[in-house]
């Protein structure tokens, strides 16, 4: 499978991350290669197994469906780039 | 008498506890180490004021019973989150970041009256195999053989620099597809990757979760068994931890394993291996052989799918845990021009933050995941992974007690020798360790021989699930057998 520029826009967009024009032909030209890496795996025939959910068979723990943590507010807040009034500040989302 | 940094974690134990040495005086020779050790690039946010509290609280513990952790002084890798203490993941984007909250694993090893020498450099968000993506610059590697610095190998770099250059008794690692059995392997020291389950992952920077574990890097196997036995455990934050008894790894270690099975497996003998990888292997066979264990072939033909698998499935898996990243919650949040959006803000921030090979993975991450490749990549993959993991499954019902593996295609590179490489070429330093994980089993490297540019080599074990003190033993015995005491040479 082959990147092409288009493609490679598009990935980066998806993953919210920034990369100018000029170095998208690089990044295309090294996705295709990760990708032509795991072309391998078209070499195994697949027919019938179930794709792998979890490596160790177990069946996740319940617990009682309580409130276990809470009021650290200020703890929450406290790594923000942005913090006011209790709340994480952004850019305007809405016009 | 030597210094007292360079003690194993057991030799520190028995001379605490017997008050021959007070861990105060054992943590003040390991910081003056560290210091001195700045060359290597191995501690990258130093904590010498804790060190010295918990130093001072162990001793008075230590006047009374105390586990064997009791005023032993470690490295913590960065990845792991430590309360009021940078855990950056040797990432730009968690700049700053001081987590309000202390990880599972070193709550664990502070109860055990553990002490914290600081933060460990590594690879950034334990995505790479030569430390050299990390946010800090390069680890250094302590063995050089010529004007070269090598690399310690990756993503546990910093780990397994510190462990090896005895700036610490031991140091945690995480190992999601061979970052603790490739450094430890690069360095000549001791690491073991439990089986997935064995340790809580809580409070650990995630990579890919159904792969990521943690685990100690220490300078012997029964070190190993002592630090492992403060990390395992059920944790109920972690809800992939196992909830089963934790056995008592170092008195597993009794040196006997006559009538165990030892498998060879022979799809690990790839096209265009070292001689001297091929030798290092018999060595290990005609040893653990020696020791009364019985040799079979063994046959895990899925092998070379492992790495194609893995990277579908790792970076898929990290493409959405590091969707977090988005300069919101915690650390970088790039400056903005006048009309940015929010979404302007999130590229501009993990632009800025992540640095190539992490913003490559992301991104192959959310190709693989994309709507129209899912089923052909990342579904693909899983099932692959199925197949991996039945292969193991197939030789353990016969009888297979451990497996025995080289742990690396080479020893240690120069740093900057892979640089002009393709990615994938640097992937294939995994070769030899990723299917442990994809199969979630626990595998353990032990240091062997030095090759023939003076440094050393290492073979891996892999064990049966749940099975870390059989495994343990295994390794016992590889290491006495081989008898490995070289240590690096002191230019830093």
């Amino acid at each position: 499978m082959s990147i092409d520029i288009a493609t490679a826009r598009k990935v980066a967009k998806l993953a919210r991350i920034r990369v100018e024009e000029e170095d998208l032909p690089r990044l295309a030209g090294q996705l295709s290669d990760i990708l032509g890496f795991m072309e391998q795996l078209n070499e195994v025939d697949v027919t019938g197994v179930e794709p792998m959910v979890s490596v160790t068979p177990m069946r996740l723990k319940r617990r009682a469906d309580g409130v276990s943590d809470g009021n650290i507010q200020a703890q929450v807040l406290k790594n923000a780039p942005d913090a006011r009034e209790g709340f994480f500040a952004v850019p305007k989302v809405v016009e | 008498m030597t210094n007292a940094n360079e003690l194993t974690i057991a030799e520190a134990r028995d001379a605490l506890r017997k008050g021959e040495l007070s861990a105060v005086d054992l943590t003040m020779a390991c910081l003056t180490a560290i210091d001195a050790g700045d060359a290597l690039n191995a501690f990258v946010h130093k904590t010498p004021d804790i060190a010295l509290d918990q130093a001072r609280a162990a001793d008075a513990r230590l006047k009374g019973e105390a586990p064997g952790l009791c005023g032993i002084p470690l490295g913590i890798k960065d990845l792991f989150c430590t309360k009021g203490v940078p855990s950056q993941a040797a990432s730009n984007i968690l700049s700053g970041f001081k987590p309000e909250y202390e990880s599972t694993v070193t709550s664990k090893l502070f109860e055990a009256g553990a002490v914290m020498l600081g933060k460990l450099n590594m690879d950034e968000f334990a995505m790479g195999s030569s430390n050299e993506t990390s946010a800090y610059g390069n680890a250094v590697n302590p063995w050089k053989v010529d004007d070269r610095l090598l690399t310690p190998g990756g993503s546990s770099g910093g780990s397994a620099a510190a462990v090896a250059a005895d700036l610490c008794l031991g140091a945690t690692g995480t190992d999601t597809g061979g970052s603790i059995r490739q450094p430890a392997a690069f360095t000549g020291i001791t690491g073991i990757k439990p089986t997935y389950g064995r340790v809580s992952r809580w409070g650990i920077v995630a990579f890919a979760s159904s792969l990521d574990q943690a685990g100690p890097m220490t300078k012997s196997v029964r070190d190993a068994a002592i630090f492992l036995q403060a990390m395992a455990g059920h944790d109920p934050k972690d809800s992939t931890s196992a909830d089963i008894p934790v056995p008592d790894f170092e008195a597993a270690l009794t040196g006997d394993i006559r009538g165990k099975k030892i498998g060879i497996p022979r799809e690990y003998r790839m096209d265009g291996m070292p001689a001297e990888i091929e030798t290092l292997w018999a060595r290990g066979q005609e040893m653990l052989r020696d020791a009364g264990a019985e040799i079979v072939d063994i046959s895990l033909p899925h092998t070379k799918y492992a790495l194609p698998a893995y990277y579908v499935i790792a970076p898929a898996e990290a493409s959405s845990n590091l969707a977090r990243y988005d300069g919101v919650r915690y650390g970088h949040r790039a400056k903005l021009a006048a009309g940015d959006g929010i979404t302007d803000m999130y590229e501009k921030t993990r632009a800025e933050g992540f640095g190539p090979e992490v913003q490559r993975r992301i991104m192959v991450g959310t190709y693989v995941l994309s709507a129209g490749f899912y089923d052909a990549y990342y579904n693909r993959a899983r099932k692959v992974r199925a197949l991996i993991k039945r292969d193991f499954e197939e030789a353990f019902a016969a009888g297979v007690d451990a497996i025995l593996t080289p742990a690396t295609p080479s020893s240690a590179f120069g740093l900057g020798e892979m640089a002009s490489a393709d990615p994938v070429e640097m992937y294939l330093n995994d070769v030899f360790t990723v299917t442990v994980n994809l199969a979630g089993l626990p595998g353990v490297t032990v240091p062997v021989a030095l090759d023939q540019k003076g440094l050393p080599m290492g073979l891996q074990l892999i064990g049966r699930p749940w099975d870390e003190a059989g495994l343990l033993n295994h390794a016992y015995v590889l290491e006495r057998a081989a008898g490995f005491v070289s240590k690096p040479a002191k230019w830093w």
